[in-house]
């Protein structure tokens, strides 16, 4: 028989390309199918959201919060809202934090609901992720009369909330989130325990403990790496001390601790917990006031701060320097995707090109949230 | 006229080619599977179950060389518009585009930016302009009818020959 | 472990290193620093001070949380954020580099990929954004904007271009 000469071949995949969740693009150097690396190019989304804000006043740039990450925007509202209320010592009313836990949990299942549906579609499922988009259209409309939008929220403000409840709203999501749930469960017996996509996750694109800390992966990709880690419980900020919720890691059920699996499954344990903190808030919220008086222009001391909050993806940074006038000096947001996708070049040596989409799903990587 | 279309079988509809032409390209506007930022959650959305654009004959392909519709969803930044040419250059004729947003509009919330492009129609020609950030669903759906509209109002045949003749 | 502790153990390793820890409190009372406070570390002992909190069983900061800059005009600081899993601790380490003299556009700092791996992308984004040169990276290129791209936006002098590509920067206001 006589030998055939390999060769590397080098493909490129994006900015266009139907699976790579918004403009990502990677140069893969593979040789027939399996490649040697995925080169990540990224920038395709940049829009200088931080240039942005040394332009505007702490209060006018909320709205920009939300397109940092626009399936988690109300993580990324409240981020900054309490960078800035941590530096001017604005404390928001008991009330306003229920309500922004409320709505960042509700932002969780949504976010997390079209991550798990689009894996899915991703490794060639197109029903599962139709079901996950019905059920994020009844949370996008209680997110709609909650905030008056159904994406970009900008519903925290420096102080507070800008709306209290509407009437009528727990009345109205308490059946949701239980649809919500009920859907999950036909979800997991139409995918989470399908044979076919437990070998097609199992073992492909293991991330290590060490590997994950060392490329700071943050959120369900670290949990799902074995690393019991939840800024919720372990550095609590705003209400989540007084809510009882589990913090699901990985395990390793489908192949190798660390796999695409295992971060996906951290995500559908994850909508339930989110649920749970809904009903909780619900039940504990008191009545008061959803936002304390502000002055109309607000002025910082000279400083910095770095908050982090528990984002959908995981833990989301803001460093914030101010220079004592009405506007921010510096702000930079440290986000999950942008560390998520700088492994991909590490992890995806020996894979095969398909599982290159399975690994960008599982890591659930929105290019905004690289970019900025 | 009237009685040759007596003599025809009543299955038989006589109509203009025109009218025919722009009949099926109104109801087969494939769209090309290409989001850019936000408004393509919302894309997606619509081509979701409670929306629903195949209602209006419209499947998203994932390759330019397939699709009638580009639908610019999200904001263009510079890096992304030599691109985004390319792939409305590699469209088949007839082609239409779609600017979904404010970004794709004129830059919108981004109009400050130093690598926002301001306004997707600086670099390819759009049909329908959607307000909104993002629009929602609904508004989209209006977009795409109010596209099959314009296109059912186009004459083709007589436009060719008269670029022949010129 | 508090920040004194810590700052007091670096002194001890590293004597002859000036080391500067700024205390910074919330709320600040009139005439002390608001905010978190860090330590501010000389650019030429980065590595070996960063290398020292890393590897040290007393410190383990496992994770590099955030690379930043910040242009204050007469410099430019290189913000670091530490953070340790397993003692559950924050720490933040500043570099400033003058830039007084304006023939040198590109201040360089040692860069901190071989200790923590994240830093390779966080490094090159402050390259892209900020012109600071990581002296002995593997791959600064640019990274959120395209390889032709002239000057560094997130500079406080930065200058917009009039077009890029054939391609105004600029778009008519029609309500005039």
């Amino acid at each position: 028989m006589t030998e055939f000469k390999t060769q590397e071949m080098t493909l490129n995949m994006g900015p266009q390309h139907p699976s790579t969740h918004g403009v990502i693009r990677f140069i893969v150097k593979s040789d027939g199918e399996v490649m040697d690396r995925a080169i990540p190019d990224v920038g395709y989304l940049h829009r200088s959201i931080e240039k942005i804000s040394e332009a505007m006043t702490y209060n006018g740039f909320m709205p920009w919060t939300d397109r940092v990450d626009y399936l988690a925007a109300m993580n990324c509202n409240v981020a900054y809202a309490m960078a800035v209320e941590k530096l001017t010592g604005i404390q928001p009313t008991k009330r306003a934090e229920y309500l922004r836990v409320i709505a960042q949990e509700l932002n969780r299942i949504i976010s997390h609901l079209l991550a798990v549906g689009s894996l899915a579609m991703d490794v060639g499922a197109y029903t599962p992720f139709l079901h996950t988009l019905r059920e994020r259209e009844a949370i996008n409309t209680l997110m709609e009369e909650l905030c008056g939008q159904r994406l970009t929220y900008n519903y925290a403000r420096i102080g507070g909330v800008i709306y209290d409840l509407p009437d009528g709203f727990v009345q109205k999501t308490l059946p949701v989130l239980d649809r919500v749930e009920r859907a999950l469960n036909e979800f997991n017996r139409l995918v989470t325990d399908n044979k076919i996509f437990l070998k097609r996750l199992g073992g492909v694109g293991v991330i290590s403990r060490e590997e994950a800390i060392d490329y700071n992966l943050v959120g369900p990709n670290l949990r799902g790496s074995g690393v019991k880690w939840d800024l919720r419980r372990d550095e609590p900020y705003s209400v989540y001390p007084e809510l009882d919720f589990e913090v699901p890691v990985g395990c390793g059920e489908a192949g190798v601790l660390g796999d695409c699996y295992d971060r996906y499954i951290v995500r559908v344990k994850e909508i339930t917990e989110a649920c749970k903190i809904v009903r909780q808030c619900f039940e504990k919220m008191p009545a008061g006031d959803h936002m304390v008086k502000t002055p109309k222009k607000i002025r910082p001391p000279k400083g910095e701060v770095y908050t982090r909050v528990e984002s959908t993806r995981g833990d989301l940074g803001v460093y914030l320097v101010s220079d004592g006038s009405d506007k921010p000096y510096r702000l930079k947001f440290r986000t999950s995707s942008f560390t998520a996708m700088s492994i991909i070049e590490k992890v995806s040596h020996g894979l095969m090109i398909a599982d290159l989409i399975a690994l960008i799903a599982s890591l659930d990587i929105v290019a905004p949230e690289i970019d900025r | 006229m009237m009685t040759l279309k007596n003599q025809l079988p009543s299955n038989i509809i006589t109509t203009k080619v025109d009218q025919v032409l722009n009949w099926s390209r109104a109801s087969s506007l494939w769209y090309l599977l290409f989001g850019l930022a936000c408004c393509a959650i919302e894309l997606m959305q619509t081509g979701g179950p409670q929306s629903d654009m195949e209602r209006f004959g419209s499947v998203f392909r994932s390759t330019p060389r397939q699709s009638d519709l580009i639908i610019i969803a999200g904001t263009l930044t510079y890096k992304m518009a030599l691109r985004t040419k390319l792939l409305y250059e590699q469209m088949p004729e007839p082609k239409y585009v779609i600017s979904m947003g404010s970004c794709a509009n004129c830059g919108g919330l981004f109009q400050p930016a130093y690598s926002v492009v301001k306004g997707v129609d600086k670099i390819i020609p759009v049909d329908i302009y959607i307000p909104g950030c993002p629009p929602r669903p609904e508004a989209l759906t209006e977009g795409l009818i109010k596209l099959q509209e314009k296109i059912k109002r186009e004459k083709f045949l007589v436009r060719s020959t008269q670029q022949v003749a010129a | 472990m508090t920040l004194e502790e810590i700052f007091k153990e670096l002194q001890k390793q590293f004597s002859t290193v000036p080391l500067e820890l700024v205390v910074a409190k919330l709320p600040a009372a009139a005439g002390e620093v608001a905010g978190d406070s860090h330590i501010i570390v000389p650019a030429d002992k980065l590595i070996e001070i960063c290398r020292l909190l890393k590897v040290s069983d007393l410190f383990f900061f496992d994770c590099l949380s955030n690379l930043t800059a910040v242009d204050w005009k007469d410099r430019l600081e290189v913000v670091y954020h530490l953070f340790s899993y397993r003692h559950r601790q924050h720490l933040e380490l500043k570099v400033k580099l003058p830039v007084d003299n304006p023939t040198v556009l590109h201040p360089t700092v040692p860069t901190v990929e071989s200790i923590w791996k994240v830093a390779n992308w966080l490094e090159r984004e402050v390259f892209d954004l900020f012109g600071i040169i990581f002296e002995g990276h593997s791959d600064l290129r640019r990274i959120m904007l395209p390889d032709d791209w002239v000057g560094y936006p997130l500079r406080k002098d930065y200058k917009e271009e009039e077009d890029y590509h054939g391609i105004t920067t600029t778009r008519p206001k029609l309500l005039q």
